[in-house]
This record gives structure tokens, C-alpha cells and sequence, in this order.
């Protein structure tokens, strides 16, 4: 009996997911755990295990396709098996009486259709809602913008999708409270978050000068992009930050590293120092290893950091665990091999969530400090800058030339109180320029 | 200012215009020698005498159709319907010629007829006489349709309705006869087609008309105890529709709850419902709610009796519903 394969949550925030290709064709005989294709989640490229038995025997979405969570993607089934039936069945679902999903759905493709310029090939048999593509809002009508903005599931009231675009919010930002996540009208009013969207960049462009110096590009919000916005809009505007900077003297840890670098062949990168110094500094502070959970706080046995890989077209927090008992070219065996399949879009859920402590280093680009936005459900992430050559007035008074980094720690205040963050901070400066104290 | 019952106000206003215009007779049954099967008419005969108050047979079609001949030809009837129920008897004449005649003699003849008289569930009644039936009415163009929910209203409406050269038909309500209310010795006239904001408020719009106002400012005053502040519209008008009015509400509190105590398919609150989604849809926050009764004959048992209509429990659960207070 033939069966419908659905597209499944491949990472705990996928709503929708890309098929970049399938590793299965029509007519080949799969078993459960078979690989069928690779799907582009949110945060990362997924192999699609088979869950079921059969013979694919039809590919509903075809590579670049879209399909969200529990759309069928191909039906299985015995060898020679008519699936007219089902494959009419699965264009209803998806021109489905004016439901949302079949909207969505339309929407998506639509969004989709610009970045799909090498046609991928398609069965005749496409969900009806691919056929019923809508135009493509036109531009400076503020209601469909702001409707069309963001994620294409979005559910608003129509005065919430009204006051949006009056405000510049990007819907796909707001949190719905109403019934199914409805966003209504309150949480357009508590929304507190970055305006953005088409109806600012389309009122600029009326008002602007008579010359115009190029076209307005417009970059649909979607996958990681729209995961970043919201993560780092909820950390930001739930949890009360504050920042504490201080300066590290680099020339121990640099010493330290030049002395086990010329005993190993593979180098161990600064960052794993670091990753190692903040857990012995985490170790003595166990109160900073911890997360608000709202009725309660967890302080973690495990001490994961994360650290900020940027992609180029988003970024992500490989974790590396249990750094607190492991030793540091251990730490950067994992941390390579982390940021390689970052870099790669190969990264699994359980390996880029649940840092307990993040650290972000933009000392490459030459930043000489900046404040990081916690990443959840960590409650501190610490900001590293470029380490430069600085005047420092020495301990006996003299002028002298330091390798000087300044970090700025930043914490949840709803668990971690400013004396405790400094106590914290001192003991990581401390561990910096004497990096023997981790023996102590 | 005096305060007076319902009964009294409706009489109030026949007593008016009868002595104002000679044209203007009451006929209907009981009217006359019994006051009225709810003494609305009191003293009326002796005061007007049998020429200008008639006791009718119990043939609504036919006095009925007796009056809409009268009104076709000058005079100014009123028509007593005992009950909205007994009225179906009389629907002929009403929709096919009062509603009618003026449009198909090209404005020659015109049909200056009230129809008045209880309408909609009082209790104990069952499922033939306990019908809300003024969605009938207000569905035939050609008709004008009011139901007044204050003696004050009932006076002044029913006054205009009287004056005015197209058949009215006014839906009163056996529950409310007694209810009391302020009305002014001096003569006022209430003009059809125009709303009243019975209640300001400013989080959710309440809108009704006629019977059910009671609970609904009953309501009003249980959503202000738990924070929402209902503004009460009283339609007084079912046709034509006061729709400024309505829009005017429904952009101020971005939310609607239409109360109306006919059945839902097809009644003027579905109506309302219906215009409100069409012409408010960017100023809602919440898909409109219809407190209705439901979609049954009414039973005779008196705890499902109430429980088919719309209660002051059902209206706040529908104002916390649109207001995402559940």
C-alpha cells in the first residue's frame, strides 16, 4: 500500500525545510535508515533518514524544492503501484479550501522562484498551490509587505498586520499570543524589537532624492536569518544585560601556546585556549555556568561553551562539552572538527545548542572591543577584541609596550549580579596572564 | 422626568399621534373592549372610541390586509399583532403588498402602516410561540424595521414610525412591557436608521438591539470588573441599519461581539457580523463573535429554554473570546 513520506523536523526550530538533493531516485527499493535526500533546515544541510520501507515511487519535491514540516515530499510504496490516487489526494492538501498551509505554501514558492533560476525539474504532478503562485506583492502596498515580510506561515489579525506596517515591524519578529500563535494587536503594541522590513526601505525610496543611486534589493527573511533574528530579539529584549569590560595582558597565553605548539604537529588554535582558560575560570565560578529558567535556575554540571563561527551568511555556536574535564588539544580536535562541518552546513542540532557559556571573538577583524547579545540559555557570553600592542604604565611606574586584548563580559543580571560577574571576570584575567594558576 | 414602563411609553405615543392626526386608528385583536392582550392599548377605546380602535376576529391576514388597503388609501393604521408568531399568518400582506406597493405603482401609492406587537421568546412558551422572528421582517426591502430596548426609545421611535409614509414594523418584547425608564412629558421624535451608544467604552464593542440590551449591559458591567471596558451599541434600527455607527464602534475598540436573539443563519446579527468583517477588516484584532439563540426550536423545559438563548454568561465568555482574555 503506497504511503506518503512527509518532510520531518530535522532541527528543533524547522519549520520548513529545502531539498538540495536526493540521494534516493524513482523506483529504487529503500530501507528504514536509507538516506533519501539532504535537506536545508534553518541552521543546517540533514540527511532524511527513511523512517519507512519500499520503493520510492514517486518524488513529490524535486531538488531546491520547499516542502514545510509534515508536507509530502515523495510516496513509497510496492513496485508497479498506481499512486494516482494519492497523488491527486496530496494536490488537494496543498490547494486545500483556502487553508493557511496552502497559502503559505503559495507564498513560499513564490518567495522561492527568483533563487530557483536553473528550473529544477519537477513532476508534472506539482501540489495544485504550486500552479495558484501568486504575483509577487507589489512593492509600497504596506499591508501585503508587512504580511509577506517574513515567514510565510505567519497568522496575524488584520489590524495587527495594519499596525505593523504603520510601525515598520517585521511580523516574522513578533511573537503571537492570540489563538494558534495569532499575533494581534497587543503584541504588535509590547513589541519592542528592531523595525525593519519593506515599509521602511519603501518609504525611504519615496522620500528619497530625485536621482536614484540604484535599486532597492529585497532579501527575504527565511531560514537562519529569521532563527538569528529572533533568537538574538528575545535574548536581548527578555534578559537584562549588563557589560563588564577588562584588559588581558596576552603574553603568557601566547607563550603558553608557542611552548605546546612546538611539541605537536597539528597547531592548537588561540581559541581553544581560551575556551580552556574561561572553564578553569568557570570551574571556581560555578554561578556563571547557568541559565534562567524562569521559576528557576540551573547551574550546569557540564561546563559547553560555544563559540561564534560566522558563515558568511549567518552564523552558529558549535559547542564544544564538557570543557571543564577535558584537556586543551582535546578541546581543539573538537573544535576543528565543529567548525569544519559549520562551515560545511553539516552541523547537527545537538551539537550547535545548549552552550551553558559562549564566547565571540572578532579579534581577526581587528575590533578592538564590542559587547556580544547572550546566547541563550547560557547567561553570559564573553566579547573578545584583537590583541595590539599598547602602552602600559608598568608596577614600577615606568612605561611600557603590553600585547594587551580588552574583553567585555556580558551577563544576565537575573542570574548573575554584578559582583559575581566581576569576581568571575577577574579570576579569567588572572587565569589569562598566569595561565599556571589553572594547577593551582 | 417621569419614569414609566414600556407599555406605557408605546401607548403614550399612540395616544400622541391619534389625537395629533385623525387618520391614525388602532385595530388588532383584544385591542379595544380588553386594553390589549398586554394593555398596551389601555383606555385608548374609551378614549378614541370603536370607529378608531377595532377589535378584529382572529384572522391576522385578513385585518392584515385590511389595514394595508386602509394605509394604500390615506388613512394611518396601527396594527397590534398579538404575537411576532401569529404574525407569519399575515406575512403575505406584508411582504407583497405593504412592502410592495409603492415600488410598483412607481410611487403612487404609498403605505403609511405600523405593525407593532411582542416578538422573540418570553418564557414558558415553547417552540411555537417563543420565536424571534424580526429577521423576517428586516430582510424585505421595502420595509422598515425597529426594536426599541428603553421605554424612551420605544416612545420616540414608535412616534416617527407613525409619521412615516413607508410600513414600519416595530418589534417589542413580552419581557420588556414592564421594564421602566425615563421619558420626558414633553414630545420628542426618534429618527429611524440611528443607533445609540447606550454605553461608552473603549476595549470591546457590544452590539444589540431590543430584548437582550438588559444582559448585554448586564455584561458591560461584568467585563468592567475583570478590566475590559465594553462600549453598548443599541441598533434601535434594523433597517435601514445605522452602519456608521456600527463602523464608528468597531474602529474605536478594534473588536466586535453582535448579541441578537434570533437563530443564527440568516438574522440580522450574522448580518452585522457580516459587514462589520467586511467593512472593519483592518481595524480587527479578533474575528467578530454572534451571541445567538441556538439553532433549535425552543424547548419547553425551562433550564434548556434559557439555555437556548443568549445569556449575560455567554455574551462576556464571547467579549473575553475577541479579546483574547480567555
Amino acid at each position: 500500500m503506497a504511503e506518503k513520506v512527509p518532510m520531518t523536523a530535522l532541527s528543533p526550530t524547522m519549520e520548513e525545510g529545502t531539498i538540495t538533493g536526493w540521494s534516493a531516485k524513482e523506483g529504487d527499493v529503500i530501507s528504514a535508515g536509507d538516506v533519501l535526500c539532504e535537506v536545508e533546515t534553518d541552521k543546517a544541510s540533514m540527511e532524511y533518514e527513511a523512517t519507512q520501507e519500499g520503493t520510492l515511487l514517486k518524488i513529490i519535491v524535486g531538488e531546491g524544492g520547499n516542502a514545510r514540516v509534515g508536507q509530502t515530499i515523495a510516496i513509497l510504496g510496492e513496485k508497479g503501484e498506481d499512486t494516482s490516487a494519492l497523488e491527486k489526494e496530496i494536490a488537494e492538501e496543498g490547494s486545500g479550501g483556502g487553508s493557511d498551509e496552502a497559502d503559505a505554501e503559495a507564498e513560499a514558492s513564490a518567495e522561492e522562484k527568483p533563487e530557483k533560476q536553473s528550473a529544477p525539474e519537477k513532476p508534472a504532478e506539482q501540489p495544485a498551490a504550486e500552479q495558484k503562485t501568486p504575483e509577487k506583492p507589489a512593492p509600497g502596498t504596506s499591508s501585503v509587505a508587512a504580511r509577506s515580510s517574513g515567514d510565510s506561515g505567519i497568522k496575524a489579525s488584520p489590524l495587527a498586520v495594519k499596525l505593523a506596517a504603520e510601525r515598520n515591524i517585521n511580523l516574522a519578529l513578533v511573537t503571537g499570543s492570540g489563538p494558534n500563535g495569532r499575533i494581534v494587536k497587543r503584541d504588535i503594541e509590547n513589541f519592542r524589537g528592531v523595525p525593519g522590513g519593506k515599509a521602511a526601505v519603501t518609504s525611504a525610496a519615496a522620500s528619497g532624492g530625485a536621482v536614484p543611486a540604484g535599486a532597492d534589493q529585497e532579501i527575504p527573511v527565511a531560514g537562519k536569518r529569521a532563527v538569528i533574528a529572533k533568537r538574538l530579539s528575545e535574548s536581548k529584549f527578555t534578559a537584562p544585560h549588563y557589560y563588564l569590560k577588562t584588559s588581558v595582558e596576552m603574553k603568557s597565553v601566547v607563550a603558553a601556546r608557542k611552548m605546546l605548539n612546538e611539541s605537536l604537529s597539528d597547531k592548537v588554535s588561540l581559541n581553544a585556549f581560551f575556551i580552556k582558560l574561561v572553564a578553569e575560570a568557570l570551574k571556581k565560578h560555578p554561578n556563571v555556568n547557568a541559565s534562567w529558567q524562569g521559576d528557576k535556575i540551573t547551574q550546569y554540571g557540564s561546563i559547553d561553551i560555544g563559540i561564534a563561527v560566522d558563515l558568511g551568511n549567518g552564523l552558529i555556536t558549535p559547542v564544544v562539552r564538557n570543557c571543564g574535564n577535558r584537556g586543551i588539544v582535546d578541546i581543539d580536535a573538537d573544535l576543528q572538527e565543529l567548525i569544519g562541518k559549520a562551515r560545511d552546513g553539516k552541523l547537527k542540532p545537538e551539537e550547535y545548542t545548549g552552550a551553558t557559556f559562549t564566547i565571540s571573538n572578532l579579534g581577526s577583524f581587528g575590533v578592538e572591543e564590542f559587547t556580544a547579545i547572550i546566547n541563550p540559555p547560557g547567561s553570559a557570553i564573553l566579547a573578545l577584541g584583537a590583541t595590539k600592542q599598547t602602552p602600559v604604565v608598568k608596577p614600577d611606574g615606568s612605561i611600557g609596550v603590553g600585547n594587551i586584548m580588552k574583553m567585555t563580559l556580558s551577563c544576565d543580571h537575573r542570574v548573575i549580579d554584578g559582583a559575581a560577574g566581576g569576581k568571575f571576570l577577574h579570576e579569567l584575567q588572572q587565569t589569562m596572564e598566569q595561565p599556571v594558576r589553572v594547577i593551582f | 422626568m417621569p419614569e414609566i414602563q414600556m407599555r406605557e411609553a408605546i401607548r403614550q405615543a399612540m395616544d400622541e399621534e391619534m389625537a395629533r392626526d385623525g387618520s391614525v386608528f388602532l385595530l388588532g385583536e383584544e385591542v379595544g373592549e380588553y386594553n390589549g392582550a398586554y394593555k398596551v392599548s389601555k383606555g385608548l377605546l374609551d378614549k378614541y372610541g370603536a370607529k378608531r380602535v377595532l377589535d378584529t376576529p382572529i384572522t391576522e391576514l385578513g385585518f392584515t390586509g385590511l389595514a394595508v388597503g386602509a394605509a394604500s388609501v390615506g388613512l394611518r393604521p396601527i396594527v397590534e399583532w398579538m404575537t411576532f408568531n401569529f404574525s407569519l399568518l399575515a406575512l403575505d400582506q406584508v411582504v407583497n403588498n405593504a412592502a410592495k406597493m409603492r415600488h410598483m405603482s412607481g410611487g403612487q401609492i404609498k403605505v403609511p402602516i405600523v405593525l407593532r406587537g411582542p416578538n422573540g421568546p418570553a418564557e414558558y412558551l415553547s417552540s411555537q410561540h417563543s420565536q424571534a422572528l424580526h429577521s423576517y421582517y428586516a430582510h424585505i426591502p421595502g420595509l422598515k424595521v425597529i426594536a426599541p430596548s428603553t421605554p424612551y426609545d420605544a416612545k420616540g421611535l414608535l412616534k416617527t414610525a407613525i409619521r412615516d409614509d413607508n410600513p414600519v414594523v416595530m418589534a417589542e418584547s413580552e419581557l420588556a412591557y414592564g421594564w421602566t425608564g425615563e421619558v420626558p412629558e414633553e414630545e420628542y421624535l426618534i429618527p429611524i436608521g440611528k443607533a445609540d451608544v447606550k454605553r461608552e467604552g473603549s476595549d470591546v464593542s457590544l452590539i444589540s438591539f431590543g430584548k437582550p440590551m438588559r444582559m448585554v449591559l448586564e455584561a458591560a458591567d461584568q467585563l468592567a470588573d475583570i478590566g475590559l471596558d465594553a462600549e453598548v451599541l443599541d441598533l434601535r434600527s434594523l433597517r435601514p441599519l445605522d452602519e456608521e455607527a456600527i463602523y464608528a464602534t468597531v474602529r474605536k475598540t478594534n473588536r466586535a461581539v453582535v448579541i441578537d436573539e434570533a437563530w443564527p443563519i440568516a438574522s440580522v446579527g450574522s448580518h452585522v457580523g457580516w459587514m462589520i468583517s467586511k467593512n472593519c477588516f483592518d481595524d480587527l484584532d479578533a474575528p467578530v463573535e454572534l451571541v445567538h439563540s441556538e439553532d433549535v426550536p425552543m424547548p419547553y423545559n425551562h433550564t434548556l429554554e434559557l439555555a437556548a438563548q443568549p445569556s449575560v454568561e455567554k455574551i462576556v465568555q464571547a467579549a473575553k473570546r475577541v479579546s483574547y482574555k480567555e
